[in-house]
């Protein structure tokens, strides 16, 4: 490269050399930023190829002039180390600078400063360029509550409110109830959870008209359909693990078996067989509802999934510690509940939290066997003839709920993670 | 002093094709404390996991207590609640406190009361000097508190006989003789053992016999002071020059 010893600072004209450099460096990302921002380009008077590539080379040169190990400056240091150690990554850093300045103010105007929310009608949205939030305003409902009766929607906010009320007895359960916490979290409360929306939001009894499943839908059925898959599936998958390394051969070649062949077929074949099939083998006059059907198939297939990753939890304990349980004469429940199994768990976490957050992004193909969840609901309404052509908006609002969603569901994985971490 | 406490006949064990206990006879009688020495690969350790069953023998005898071991003993779970175990990397369990460490097998294998199992296990901590760290987790205690905590919890099962498998050989040389003064109190008070180790002089300190193992057999067992003084086998004689 030319004059490139030019370019190189040294310790004792790095002063004058950090300053040229972070205005040369100012100055590229400023020009860019008027580019993108108010459309205004000094830089006219350049033939057009050097007008495009002015800033990054300014930026460029700008950067090879601070970069100098061992500056004194803090702040220097730290951008020499990570983002300027050599050109090609000064010329990646500048390039993200540059596309994040151009893509903001386009994304801005479309998704807020052009976007409509007002009105009811697609009428609203006809004369701007931006954004139609009216279209999630107007069909919010439905990407709630699916096609139950706008009338009982009650019901269903009722049913959540009461679930998550039952979900923190844990937090005050002291003294001996303590004891069986276990107990309500695996046995207890998925029972209640069935109980209460079997009668509130399914109804047909205590004065509750019946809303049969086919109606259920949008984000409240993700959560249902999420929730019974992710209690179920836990002590399944967990039972499954052990199974398959059980030293009885039956227990062992079975669970092998079942977990080989979950795992070995498509999520949407399972879900397909369930609604079809599966009522073949039935007798005629037994009836098992769809929507208990679809639930029972995801179980069924992420116990697999779920077994596997606590397999890998329960190989990476020490043979020490089963030594340790059956010398002092615990029998092989008592020694997987109380020693292998908080241990193996607390490894498998971020397996399990993995695991989960896949189940609930693979409840939207419930649509495969008619059941609308969220974005089932918006796959119906994006076809709707009064409201062609809003699908980008659709996607958006559903990325940004799965993405909420999931999160959170991270989050409390990783403060769970930090919560039982004890040193080995 | 009379009965056997533990009596193994003929016992043989085979990893795969590869023999790692031939004939082995020994016999313990209560309150008999038993030294195990020989080079590593000689069938010590396994030697005495048969004891509690933590290895199989595939053929003999081996009677703990007026029980036979084998595949058809339904109540293993009882035997080994008698027979405690002291390992050589601890195996504590990391995820409870050294308190629950020590309670949970009485708690749940004896049904002890809570409050009586944590009576007995701070007792049994306060014998080995360590009823100060009850409520830490083994992984902030140093390797020697770690390994008398561990020999307090199988203390607290109340067994008759313990068993020791290089409960010395991972820690720091300092912090071998506070481990190695618990268990010559443990002797002191009377307890049945079983010591696997390379710590001659807590051989010649407690041990009543000293057995000598070596490819799979025992090459020589004899009273403390004979085997020391007067070994009789070459094999012995070439040991005990390299260990002293």
């Amino acid at each position: 490269m030319i004059n490139i010893n030019i370019l190189k600072p040294t310790s004792s004209n790095f002063q004058t050399y950090l300053y040229i450099g972070s205005a040369l460096i100012f100055l590229g990302i400023f020009d860019v930023f008027l580019r993108s921002f108010f459309n205004i380009n000094y830089l006219t008077f350049l033939p057009d190829s050097l007008n495009l590539f002015f800033p990054l080379i300014i930026g460029l040169i700008g950067l090879q002039m601070i970069r100098l190990e061992y500056s004194g400056n803090r702040l220097v240091d730290k951008i020499n180390q990570n983002i300027n150690n050599n050109s090609f990554n000064a010329g990646l850093t500048l390039i993200i600078i540059f596309l994040t300045l151009l893509i903001i103010p386009p994304a801005l105007d479309w998704m807020i400063l052009e976007a409509t929310i007002s009105g009811d009608t697609k009428e609203a949205c006809v004369a701007t360029e931006g954004a139609c939030w009216t279209y999630i305003k107007v069909w919010f409902r439905r990407f709630m509550y699916g096609m139950y009766p706008n009338d009982f929607h009650w019901r269903i906010n009722t049913a959540f409110i009461v679930l998550i009320a039952f979900a923190f007895v844990g937090y005050f359960m002291r003294g001996k109830l303590k004891n069986y916490i276990t107990f309500y979290y695996a046995i207890l409360y998925p029972i209640i959870a069935f109980i209460i929306i079997n009668f509130l939001i399914s109804g047909g009894s205590f004065g509750l008209e019946w809303v049969e499943t086919n109606a259920w839908g949008g984000l409240s059925l993700t959560f249902i359909v999420s929730f019974f898959g992710l209690i179920f599936c836990f002590p399944l998958g967990m039972i499954l693990a052990l199974g398959r390394r059980s030293e009885l051969p039956i227990i062992k070649y079975i669970s092998i078996g079942y977990i080989e062949f979950w795992r070995g077929v498509p999520l949407i074949t399972v879900l397909f067989m369930s609604s079809v099939m599966f009522p073949m083998f039935l007798p005629s006059d037994a009836f098992v509802d769809k929507l208990i059907r679809v639930i029972a198939a995801i179980i069924l297939f992420e116990a697999a999934y779920v077994a596997e990753v606590i397999r890998g939890g329960l190989q990476a304990l020490p043979r020490g510690q089963y030594d340790a349980a059956k010398s002092l004469g615990m029998g092989y429940w008592k020694m997987q509940i109380f020693v292998i199994l908080p241990q193996a768990l607390k490894l498998v976490i971020p397996g399990i939290a993995n695991t989960f957050l896949a189940l609930v992004k693979d409840t939207p193909l419930i649509f495969v066997v008619g059941l609308s969840e969220v974005v089932g609901m918006l796959q119906m309404a994006k076809t709707n003839p009064k409201w062609l052509g809003y699908a980008m908006e659709g996607y958006i609002f559903a990325s940004i709920l799965f993405w909420a969603i999931c999160y959170a569901m991270s989050k409390y994985s990783q403060y769970l993670e930090l919560k039982y971490k004890t040193e080995r | 002093m009379s009965e056997s406490i533990i009596q193994m006949k003929e016992v043989n064990k085979w990893f795969g094709d590869f023999q790692v206990l031939k004939d082995i006879n020994l016999e313990v009688k209560e309150k008999q404390k038993i030294v195990v020495c020989g080079p590593s690969g000689s069938g010590k350790s396994t030697l005495i996991r048969c004891i509690n069953r933590l290895e199989e023998h595939q053929k003999g005898q081996i009677i703990v207590d007026g029980n036979e071991l084998s595949e058809k003993t339904k109540d293993i779970e009882k035997i080994r609640a008698e027979v405690g175990m002291v390992f050589q990397q601890f195996n504590l369990f990391p995820h409870l406190s050294i308190l629950d460490n020590c309670t949970l097998a009485p708690i749940w294998v004896k049904k002890t009361p809570k409050k009586k199992a944590e009576e007995f296990a701070m007792k049994q901590l306060e014998q080995v000097q360590i009823a100060d760290q009850a409520s830490k987790f083994p992984g902030q205690l140093s390797g020697g508190q770690q390994q008398r905590a561990a020999l307090a919890r199988a203390l607290c099962m109340e067994p008759k006989i313990m068993l020791f498998d290089e409960p010395t050989s991972a820690l720091d040389p300092e912090m071998i003789k506070e481990v190695l003064d618990a268990m010559v109190n443990l002797a002191k008070a009377g307890m049945t053992m079983i010591v696997v180790t390379h710590e001659m002089g807590f051989a010649k300190e407690v041990a009543d016999e000293v057995v000598f193992m070596d490819e799979g057999m025992i090459v020589e067992r004899a009273k403390t002071n004979d085997f020391f003084a007067n070994p009789k086998n070459e094999r012995t004689k070439l040991f005990l020059s390299q260990i002293l």
